[in-house]
């Protein structure tokens, strides 16, 4: 009957796939597992209590909103757009491209402009659509869809695979503390210095996959020489 | 008091701790401030809510185990019960910020990259940590930008934390639920109960075959759940630790790639609908599923790279 023990992690599964209320899947999960397990409630308790004081470090980014909203009142995101704007003669998969790089190094600080809705729409896809134009092609509907979805791939990519490199996000205080609670003890510093390589190789592979892609829909749909 | 005038604390811990009761003063200001505002459709689920866990945050190492437990508890009601809402909100005035960005235009990057600049500082050439780095960035950044601006005032700072932290609301504290869950799973002995089980499937003490089910089960587990959070807990403790880290392999690296394979399934699934499905509907496209094709490729391609990569550096 060792099996039953197990039937936390069923509700999550089962819970998360059928996008019931998060909180109250992981309450659920904890306290039929504390029940089944033998803990207890008094042992639920003490477990969630010691181990959300302990996990506080994973807090720390309401310390930085204390700073990210004035950022944003103070240009960061006009700021950024300069930054992207500089990119001029460009094709419209290497516009894309070039934005993967400036994600992937402000993610790297912890820095977001605003994700799809606050940079990719406003700022990027219209310069991707521009530089189509500007190669004196009448943009392709399918084309800006595909552009669409790459504009998006790379923010995500981008945004996922770098934002790991800084030390003290939400992702290394996680793996460090579920590394703890089975006895192993590692530094945030060390996490974040595994995933160069990976995030390094995400931007690569990412710009010249989408790089790639745009330049056969070109051809495919504006019939150049 | 005993606790900062204690000579067997390090620095770095005394440190941390007034890190925390700042994060945890925010948090209560988060709660009162909604609790006065008649705009919040949930003043007390709202206040109960933000008040709760800043007192767990603050004074959480001085507060019994168990009363800390009760405590979050009460926090997650109204959560669930949805009644933790936003209230009245001073978004930023688009005058301003165009009138400063023309005068600072760049400089504004100073102050966002110095948190980054001071962790990865402090985390290599003090003591001290890198939180505590992540702490004196802010502050920097604070100065900084007071500098730039006799506008930018302490109360701008904490309403425009509070704004922040209003909107992101309750789901915030996820990763720390699911951290604590970890810990029930692990105290109640999950753990071993899945490695009885997968050792059958697995042959013991064959690290790369254990490589590869955790960062393939990484995937699919958060293909399935959306979110590689929920997953990487539960995989570590029943995958991870038994198959893997228990024959030696590096819990760095095997450990931090794990939640990356994961990563590769948040780019193949709606569920994950924040990331694939709410930027279809932002930019009008057609295809629903027209940002995970665009995305599919590459996460297979970064999944096997960092196969390798742990195989090979393990």
């Amino acid at each position: 009957m060792e099996l039953i023990k197990l039937s936390g992690i069923l509700i999550v599964i089962i819970g998360f796939a059928l996008k019931k209320d998060n909180i109250l899947i992981i309450l659920t999960a904890a306290i039929v597992t504390a029940l089944v397990g033998g803990l207890g409630i008094v042992g639920l308790l003490e477990t969630l209590g010691t181990s959300f004081v302990a996990n506080r470090s994973m807090t720390i980014f309401i310390l930085i909103m204390l700073v990210t909203g004035t950022l944003e009142r103070n240009g960061l995101k006009e700021a950024a757009a300069k930054l992207i704007g500089k990119v001029k003669g460009a094709s419209a998969g290497a516009v894309v491209g070039a934005y993967g790089i400036m994600r992937g190094i402000f993610a790297a600080f912890n820095v977001s402009f605003g994700g799809v809705a606050g940079f990719v729409r406003p700022i990027i896809m219209p310069m991707a659509v521009g530089a189509i134009e500007a190669k004196g092609d009448e943009p392709n509907e399918e084309h800006v869809e595909q552009l669409k979805g790459m504009a998006s791939g790379m923010e995500n990519v981008a945004w996922f695979f770098c934002q790991v490199l800084f030390v003290g996000g939400a992702g290394g205080l996680l793996v460090q503390s579920t590394l703890a609670s089975l006895g192993y003890k590692v530094e945030l510093l060390d996490l974040a210095r595994v995933e160069i390589p990976v995030g390094i190789f995400a931007i690569v592979i990412s710009i010249i996959y989408y790089y790639l892609k745009d330049k056969k829909l070109s051809k495919k749909y504006y019939n150049k020489k | 008091m005993s606790f900062f005038t204690s000579v067997d604390i390090t620095l770095g811990e005394k440190l941390l701790e007034i890190i925390y009761i700042v994060i945890g003063l925010i948090t209560i200001y988060t709660g009162v401030k909604n609790a006065r505002d008649k705009e919040n459709p949930a003043r007390v689920g709202t206040a109960v809510f933000w008040c709760s866990l800043g007192i767990v945050i603050a004074f959480g190492r001085w507060i019994p185990p168990i009363a800390n437990g009760v405590l979050i508890i009460i926090m997650t009601i109204p959560a669930i019960f949805r009644k933790v809402k936003i209230g009245k909100q001073e978004t930023p005035d688009p005058e301003f910020t165009k009138k400063m960005s023309e005068k600072l235009g760049m400089k504004i990057f100073i102050p966002a990259l110095s948190i980054g600049v001071f962790a990865i500082i402090f985390a290599i050439f003090t003591k001290l940590g890198a939180l505590v780095g992540v702490g004196v960035g802010i502050v920097a950044s604070v100065i900084i930008l007071m500098l730039f601006s006799k506008e930018n005032k302490p109360q701008v700072f904490l309403k425009d934390s509070e704004r922040l932290l209003s909107t992101v609301g309750p789901l915030s504290m996820l990763p720390m639920l699911l951290a604590s869950l970890g810990a029930v799973f692990t105290m109640a002995g999950v753990g071993d109960v899945i490695a009885g089980l997968v050792g059958g499937i697995i042959p013991k003490g064959n690290v790369n075959v254990g490589i590869i089910v955790f960062a393939i089960g990484m995937m699919l587990f958060t293909m399935i759940m959306g979110n590689a959070f929920a997953a990487i807990t539960v995989m570590t403790v029943g995958i991870g630790g038994p198959f893997v880290l228990a024959y030696g392999a590096d819990p760095v690296m095997i450990g931090m790639l794990a939640l990356t394979c994961g990563y590769c399934g948040t780019l193949c699934t709606p569920m994950a609908a924040n990331f694939n499905v709410v930027p279809v509907a932002m930019l009008d496209m057609k295809d629903r599923f027209g940002v995970i094709k665009n995305q599919v490729v590459l996460a297979l391609i970064l999944l096997v790279f960092q196969i390798s990569y742990m195989i090979i550096f393990k």
